[in-house]
């Protein structure tokens, strides 16, 4: 058993740490997350240039031979700066779906410019009315020859605004709610017949609504096999969630050292406010809510190469939570703030609406405690059954 | 014991319905407190100041309806249920039960009337940064020259104070005896040379609060309210005031039928998300929550039409009600899903075809989320209120 890091992973925290600290202080952020593009690209060069956006990518597909850990580090610090650029809108879903289904050609097209940071991806799957399911799916791929033509409307698209490339999931047979019929697609942005609407998010964030009209699409942009998507989208979302706890990690760390650190300056009736029991015990729940999601992220990121269910199971149960915890910390870290917990003149008040939005990206704690439900439940009686 | 209203009651709840009805103006229906305009918040104030309703529990020379406790409770329920947009309490459940009952008779003819009718703006300018929960620590000074108060400070946390023509501050003007024995009322126009209100912007975006500075700030000695040095009792009858209603079972009760609605409209695999048990039963358990402190606020009235004041009691209603409130919008913000991300501030407002991101119901729902956690810090923290119920009901 090890739950150690590398060196190399070791290397990345470091220097990902510095280059936080040193050029994304929290008056930059604000004016970053203000302007008009939203992001800084010049920060997205940095870390390509760091290697991050090759970290998590084996030698043969030309990253530096890291994995899910390797995300998981970098999501973390992303965590506690409040990173709003694309890492993993790009590298984990984008860089996810080409690595466990890319064909050599598309590998060859797109791996090596995402990881030198020149292409960036956003992976649109959510539709107005899908909520968090992902085989709910009405966008259509219809095929015309070799080409296929898209038409729908994708929804809540994080990190759309900056990307070149989509991956779009659509279906080429059956009907919305089928599990089986579900492909997935890279499309250039520019492509003809697609409009977008930019927003910016309640945390910080740009994100698209998407519409697709009669886009077409070669043949050859399809990853893996038609109509059969939905596992490896089912992976990849995985993968992502895995990377998003870590990141809210990362979040409560700063949530509640904060905290700390306010009650503990913080004096009324002449005393710090630390000093009362009640927030004391308050504190001390923060605290532990923290470490059981690290544990948490660490149990999902190291089942991620592991089967089917227990992969599934791992991100679920992980998810909940996480979903949890974040909002348990940060309704406690508010109150205990009083009145400043709720202004956003604190970068507090910014930690406490990433948290609470982490919750509802990639399903929220209902929809992942009825997924780990159905899974146990499955795996239950087929072992009554043997 | 009986549960029923009289034919009184329910003859006056029709009076009551109508007159919404007919009334509310068209132009701020389904608002958002957020969207008004000054004049818009106080648009409903001075319809109801026309008609005698506006302060229906001062007394009744004063422009009191002399409504009973029921008549109150069916009156909150009814503007509750056409979401109607409420006199805000600084006004009329704060300043206006000080003035009659402590005030001059200068200070009645002068301010209010202009409270009964809704055309001057009170803003509450107690607490300070170093003085929060221990109100009772406030620096704010008012030193006497001639005729005059002149006041130095600091206020924070001042609410739409950005509109306000009034403001009520507690100064400390005895900086020698027991911090609670030092302190006085005293009434502020707040366009006097001095007094400068800077916002501050909540986590929801919006501006709300405010800090109010105030150098060498100038007002007549008349502007003090009863007398020198009894401003911490002052400050203490108007927090009671403050806490009757504070439950605002009629509020929330509407709030979980939109909740529903919501449910309703929202769909999951297929199936609209009400008909999903886990959180139809989730609903259901928050509605549960409700009906208990509704029949608990019940008994406190039924004890006041028998003479009974709420004493530290109303702690509770204060408790169990903001965090109804908050598992309000926290149920809400899980019903919309994907759609509480987008800033509704930023939605791209350029182009000919500007619609909404998401549906309409989405909008608010992270906003009254993060902006609802206000309600167990403010009025008095959650935290204190337990402390005042440990002490003073259980004797701890
Ligand atoms: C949106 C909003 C509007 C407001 N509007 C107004 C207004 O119009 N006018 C006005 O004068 N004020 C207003 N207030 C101020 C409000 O009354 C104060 O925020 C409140 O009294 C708490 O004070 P504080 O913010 O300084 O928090 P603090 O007093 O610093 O409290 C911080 C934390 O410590 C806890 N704590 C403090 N003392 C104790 C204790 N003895 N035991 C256990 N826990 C304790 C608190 O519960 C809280 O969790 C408003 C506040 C908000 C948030």
């Amino acid at each position: 058993m090890d739950f150690s890091f590398t060196e190399e992973q070791n290397m990345i925290r470091d220097s990902l740490s510095r280059l936080i600290r040193e050029q994304y202080d929290w008056e930059t952020r604000n004016k970053v997350i203000a302007s008009e593009s939203g992001w800084r690209p010049e920060m997205w060069a940095q870390f390509a240039e760091l290697g991050l956006l090759m970290a998590p990518f084996s030698e043969e597909d030309g990253g530096l031979g890291g994995n899910a850990v390797d995300a998981m580090v970098v999501m973390e610090e992303f965590g506690k700066g409040l990173v709003i650029e694309p890492y993993v809108p790009s590298v984990v879903l984008g860089g996810g779906f080409l690595k466990h289904g890319g064909s050599a050609a598309q590998k060859e097209n797109h791996l090596a410019s995402l990881m030198g940071g020149e292409e960036t991806f956003a992976f649109a799957y959510a539709e107005p009315t899908s909520r968090f399911n992902l085989n709910d799916v009405s966008t259509t791929a219809r095929a015309n020859g070799s080409s296929y033509v898209l038409n729908g409307q994708k929804a809540m698209v994080y990190g759309a605004p900056w990307a070149t490339h989509l991956i779009v999931s659509a279906r080429t047979s059956g009907e919305r709610y089928d599990d089986a019929g579900i492909s997935v697609f890279i499309v250039p942005k520019d492509a003809a017949g697609i409009t977008t609407r930019d927003y910016p998010t309640m945390d910080g964030f740009r994100a698209s609504e998407i519409y697709f009209e009669n886009v077409e699409v070669s043949g050859d942009s399809m990853i893996g096999e038609e109509g059969k998507a939905l596992p490896l989208i089912e992976k990849v979302v995985d993968e992502g969630i895995a990377a998003i706890c870590s990141e809210a990690c990362g979040a409560m760390q700063i949530a509640n050292a904060d905290t700390i650190e306010y009650a503990k300056q913080r004096k009324q009736f002449n005393v710090p406010i630390s000093t009362f029991q009640v927030l004391q015990h308050e504190m001390v729940d923060m605290f532990i809510a923290h470490q059981q999601s690290v544990s948490m992220t660490f149990q999902v990121t190291m089942r991620l190469e592991e089967d089917e269910a227990t992969r599934k199971k791992a991100a679920s149960a992980a998810k909940v939570q996480i979903g949890k915890a974040g909002r348990f910390i940060g309704q406690a870290a508010t109150q205990i703030h009083g009145g400043m917990g709720v202004t956003d003149e604190l970068r507090l008040g910014h930690y406490f609406k990433r948290l609470t939005l982490i919750d509802s990206q990639f399903g929220n704690v209902d929809y992942h405690l009825r997924r780990y439900t159905s899974l146990a439940e499955g795996q239950d009686l087929s072992a009554a059954a043997e | 014991m009986n549960l029923e209203f009289s034919p009184e009651e329910n003859a006056f709840r029709e009076e009551v319905r109508s007159f919404i009805e007919e009334n509310y103006p068209e132009e701020i229906k389904g608002k958002d407190r957020e969207e008004l305009t000054k004049e818009q918040f106080v648009a409903w104030h001075q319809i109801l100041g026309k008609k005698g309703w506006s302060v229906p529990s001062w007394p009744v020379e004063y422009g009191g309806t002399g409504w009973t406790p029921t008549q109150k409770y069916i009156w909150s329920e009814e503007n509750a249920r056409a979401d109607t947009i409420m006199p805000l309490p600084f006004a009329v459940s704060m300043v206006g039960p000080v003035i009659y009952t402590f005030g001059s008779q200068e200070h009645k003819d002068k301010y209010l009337p202009g409270i009964v009718d809704g055309t001057t703006w009170w803003c509450q300018g107690f607490s300070e940064p170093g003085a929060g929960s221990d109100l009772a620590g406030l620096k704010t000074t008012a030193v006497r020259d001639g005729d005059e108060w002149v006041i130095n400070g600091q206020k924070t946390w001042t609410t739409l104070g950005q509109h306000a023509e009034m403001g009520f501050f507690l100064c400390r003007t005895n900086p020698d005896v027991k911090k609670q024995e030092g302190i006085s009322f005293i009434l502020i126009p707040m366009d006097t040379p001095g007094v400068e209100v800077r916002p501050i912007i909540m986590t929801d975006g919006g501006h709300e609060v405010n800090e109010v500075w105030l150098t060498d700030v100038r007002v007549p000695v008349d502007n003090l309210v009863g007398e020198e040095n009894k401003g911490w009792t002052y400050a203490k009858f108007l927090l009671a005031h403050e806490r009757t209603g504070i439950a605002g079972v009629a509020r929330s009760k509407r709030g979980i039928e939109k909740l529903r609605e919501v449910a309703a409209m929202e769909h999951d695999n297929g199936k609209p998300l009400i008909a999903n048990p886990d959180f139809a039963e989730k609903i259901s358990q928050l509605e549960i929550d409700l009906t208990a402190l509704e029949f608990t606020e019940l008994r406190t009235i039924a004890g006041m039409q028998k003479g009974k004041g709420p004493g530290p009691e109303s702690s509770l209603l204060k408790i169990k009600g903001t965090e109804i409130q908050q598992r309000l919008t926290e149920l809400t913000l899980e019903a919309v899903g994907n759609y509480a991300a987008p800033y509704f501030r930023g939605f791209p407002t350029d182009g000919d075809n500007v619609f909404p991101i998401g549906p309409d119901y989405a909008h608010m729902a992270m906003p009254n989320y993060l902006n609802m956690r206000k309600t167990s810090i403010y009025g008095g923290s959650n935290e204190i209120q337990r402390n005042i119920i440990a002490k003073a009901v259980l004797g701890l």
